[in-house]
């Protein structure tokens, strides 16, 4: 795919200012380096992929080809998307020439961060989802959560279920 | 004018690859001739060959030349010089010459495939055989300094005046003699006449110069080979006191110069290339016909669009099958490298075979031909090794002295099938059934089935102790060679006949892009199972199907109990409906086992295009890729052996029974591994 390339994120939020999507996963804002966001899409229908984690909803067609869809509320142990709600929406995104789709509830912003508005996530024993979390940041007094897009998408990761981090 | 010349590094590379597979071919049939003692016979053609192989060589020191490849330049020069020799019948061939020559094909190769990929260079190797070169040359009766390598050459060089007008240029010769060494230059400027008697037509100017470095003087004598009758030319050893780094002579920087590889290429016949210009050409009418049609459109005209539907159709067609095509290359590339192979391991091995070929033209993509070329290679070191006898146990048991290893090529529909075959022992059957059970692999004192034993050589660590030699037996075992093979889609059997002979039969897919599929519903989704695999479909009664203790279901088709393995249960998917009357049972076929599958629907049969999961996502058991249907929903392919495999390991774990199959329901030992393509 000739799309796949973006350049590479700054995935620390410590320097320089970072462009995020925001998103919204189970009432709270999510935060994305924006380099990595390829396209939004709608939901459409998925084929499943037999033998492979939960929160791995299927495969879809990408203008040829065939990309994972990763289920963020599922991935984060979140209740999942009932009926009858807001419909769910798939963020694209590359890393290194590897695409995924992440469903989330609802794409809500472009914004910009600061140096200054970004934190490393505080040190709490038994987090059990703390390794994907890159930074937190704090837009308009609400917190935002940034995650590490990377490590959602490496396959090594999606053996380990769900654990707490060491 | 600038002009890179990079962009001709690979087609050089190319053309002196295939040039080196020619003159090893021609080398190995004159090797032939020889051991004939028909060489007086036809000394004409003897002599036609080796001018063959000598513009392979001239034409790679050519090239070599101009690119400035400085190591492979003077490798390939002494090549030739030895070749120019044998053309000149100033020595006679002999089966050492040819070998000595066989040996320069693989330095050859060796500093080409360096010079490509950046890979180090063995030097020893290389140096051994440049030295056995220079031996041979200097060995040479009558031959005066030709063969001298002295430290370095003092030239002198006054050409006539004329030399301009003859063409030639003095700088170019010097650029030449730079590239054989270390070259210090003088210009003799005396006889330049007064400025206005000067003719610029005129070559005025004489050179001094010392050529230090251990080059041949032949080599020096023919950068003047064009001028040497028109010029006053002396070449005369350096004294003795040249420098000791100046030994170091063929190997300057330049020698590890790498070449940026420009990525893969593949050469393409214009027959090829017109075919899909005429098709091209076809589809752009099309086209046209097309948007008229669309462009004044009224219902009148939906004929005329229906047609020209249909002929885009036919053109698509037509242009995937051209595309396809270009990427098949005939198995040739990969049956050049066999008879070499089989000279050497036969000679190395004391064993007296005749190699015969057949179907080299057979094509197949060029990928598959790529990766296909190890394990081939390993099957028929294999067959050298173990297989064939040495003379006197040939001829103990009233065999010919000689052994003969078939390697057959053909196509049948959508596969390839190579078969290799030997007329040698035959597999060791109680030997193989003893090891594998001192591994575990069988229970003891069982009687394996000869079917059996065919399974047990492609298990990992079965190698037959007795039969390790430093040939075959070196870790790569044929376990890897089926792993290799299935990995590209195809399989690879065994038959044997003791005393008779063993043959294996590699089944390939003629091409890993496109795939002959049929759809199967599942639940809610829709798989593709590969047509190859595909025996039949039926539906079946309930009552059909019977239930063994461990659990598995077997149900009766005509003569044979089958497997019956639901789809649903081995994906983990939730079925339609688990009454077996309402399903319908695809038999398929995978290595060398019949089962029947249980899936919820039948679509029709597609041809798809392959998309890898593992591009963005990883391996899955039980499916070997993806591909995307005419709606634009992914459908997967099933993975049929892997999926056996699975269901095995799966009533394995409830039994605990080895890996080998104990039973081989509906197998027919014969089909499976007979092409029945020529060879019998």
């Amino acid at each position: 795919m000739d799309t796949a390339h973006t350049t590479q994120a700054p995935t620390d939020a410590g320097h320089g200012a970072l462009q995020c999507l925001a998103f919204r996963l189970g009432g709270q804002d999510y935060g994305i380096p924006i380099l990595h966001v390829q396209e939004i899409r709608e939901r459409s229908r998925l084929t499943a992929l037999p033998h492979s984690p939960p929160y791995i909803q299927g495969v879809l067609n990408l203008r040829g080809a065939v990309v994972p869809v990763i289920d963020l509320r599922a991935r984060f142990q979140l209740e999942p998307l009932g009926p009858g709600g807001p419909a769910a929406v798939v963020v694209v995104v590359s890393v290194k020439g590897r695409l995924a789709g992440l469903v989330v509830d609802a794409v809500s912003d472009v914004i910009q961060l600061g140096p200054d508005q970004c934190q490393a996530v505080p040190e709490f024993e038994g987090h059990a989802h703390r390794r994907f979390l890159s930074g937190l940041a704090t837009v308009d007094g609400k917190m935002l959560i940034l995650l590490d897009v990377e490590r959602l998408l490496n396959p090594d990761e999606w053996d380990r279920i769900g654990g707490p981090s060491q | 004018m600038a002009i890179d010349i990079r962009q001709f590094h690979q087609t050089f590379f190319e053309e002196s690859q295939e040039g080196l597979a020619g003159m090893e071919a021609l080398l190995l049939e004159l090797e032939g001739r020889l051991a004939s003692g028909g060489a007086g016979a036809d000394a004409a053609s003897s002599r036609e060959t080796l001018n063959t192989i000598f513009r392979v060589v001239h034409s790679i020191k050519g090239g070599s030349g101009t690119f400035g490849f400085g190591w492979l330049a003077d490798f390939s020069h002494l090549v030739e010089t030895l070749l120019d020799d044998l053309r000149e019948e100033r020595r006679a061939l002999d089966r050492a010459t040819v070998d000595l020559l066989l040996r320069s094909v693989d330095c050859l190769r060796a500093l080409l495939d360096a010079l490509r990929t950046g890979a180090p260079v063995d030097r020893t190797v290389i140096e051994q055989v440049s030295a056995a070169l220079e031996d041979s040359r200097r060995a040479l009766p009558g031959d005066d300094t030709g063969s001298v390598l002295a430290s370095g050459w003092r030239i002198t060089f006054r050409p006539r005046r004329e030399l301009f007008r003859s063409g030639n240029d003095p700088l170019r010769i010097l650029r030449e003699l730079a590239t054989l060494g270390e070259l210090r230059v003088e210009a003799e400027a005396s006889a330049l006449p007064a400025w206005k008697d000067f003719d610029p037509e005129s070559c005025y100017l004489g050179w001094r110069a010392e050529l230090r470095g251990r080059v041949a003087r032949a080599a020096v004598a023919e950068a003047f080979a064009w001028v040497a009758d028109d010029s006053e030319l002396e070449i005369v050893p350096l004294a003795a006191d040249a420098p000791a780094e100046a030994i170091a002579g063929p190997h300057r920087p330049d020698a590890p110069a790498v070449v940026k590889p420009r990525g893969p290429s593949i050469r393409v016949s214009t027959l090829k290339m017109d075919a899909l210009m005429d098709i091209v050409g076809e589809l752009v009418i099309t086209q046209t016909m097309l948007s008229q049609s669309a462009a004044n459109f009224s219902p009148r005209e939906l004929p005329r669009l229906l047609l020209g539907l249909a002929q885009l159709e036919r053109n698509v067609r037509q242009l995937q099958e051209s595309v396809m095509a270009i990427r098949l290359l005939p198995l040739g590339f990969v049956f050049s490298r066999l008879p070499r192979l089989v000279r050497d391991l036969g000679q190395r091995l004391g064993k007296d075979v005749e190699l015969r070929l057949s179907g080299e033209q057979t094509e197949l993509d060029k990928t598959v031909i790529e990766r296909i070329s190890d394990p081939l290679l390993h099957m028929v070191r294999n067959s050298l090794d173990h297989g064939i006898e040495p003379p006197a146990e040939r001829r103990a048991a009233g065999k010919p002295a000689t052994g003969v290893l078939r390697v057959h090529a053909c196509q049948k529909g959508g596969s390839v099938y190579i078969e290799i075959e030997d007329d040698g022992r035959g597999l060791p059957y109680e030997r193989i059934a003893a090891r594998a059970m001192a591994l575990g692999l069988l229970p003891p004192e069982t009687r394996p089935t000869p079917e059996q034993i065919h399974e047990l050589i492609f298990q990992p660590g079965l190698s037959t102790a007795a039969a390790v030699s430093d040939v075959s037996g070196r870790g790569v075992g044929l376990d890897v060679v089926r792993n290799n093979i299935r990995s590209l889609g195809g399989n690879v059997e065994v038959t044997s006949q003791p005393g008779r002979g063993t043959r294996f039969v590699i089944r390939l897919p003629l091409t890993l892009a496109i795939l002959d599929g049929l759809g199967v519903q599942v639940g809610t989704e829709v798989y593709l199972l590969p047509m190859v695999n595909v025996v039949e479909s039926l539906r079946l009664r309930r009552e059909a199907v019977q239930r063994l203790p461990g659990g598995e279901e077997m149900f009766k088709l005509r003569e044979d109990y089958l497997p019956l393995m639901r789809l649903h249960e081995l994906l983990r998917l939730a079925p339609r409906s688990s009454e077996i009357d309402e399903c319908i049972v695809v038999v398929v076929e995978a290595d060398g086992w019949r089962v029947g599958m249980l899936v919820d629907d039948l679509h029709g049969q597609q041809q798809v295009v392959i998309k890898s999961l593992e591009t963005h996502y990883r391996r899955i058991e039980g499916i070997t890729a993806a591909t995307i249907l005419g709606d634009g929903t992914v459908a997967l392919i099933l993975d049929v052996g892997g999926l056996i495999r699975l269901a095995q390991t799966r009533a394995g774990g409830r039994r605990e029974q080895p890996v080998v199959p104990l039973s081989l329901p509906g197998r027919d030992p014969g089909s499976a591994a007979s092409t029945g393509c020529g060879l019998h």
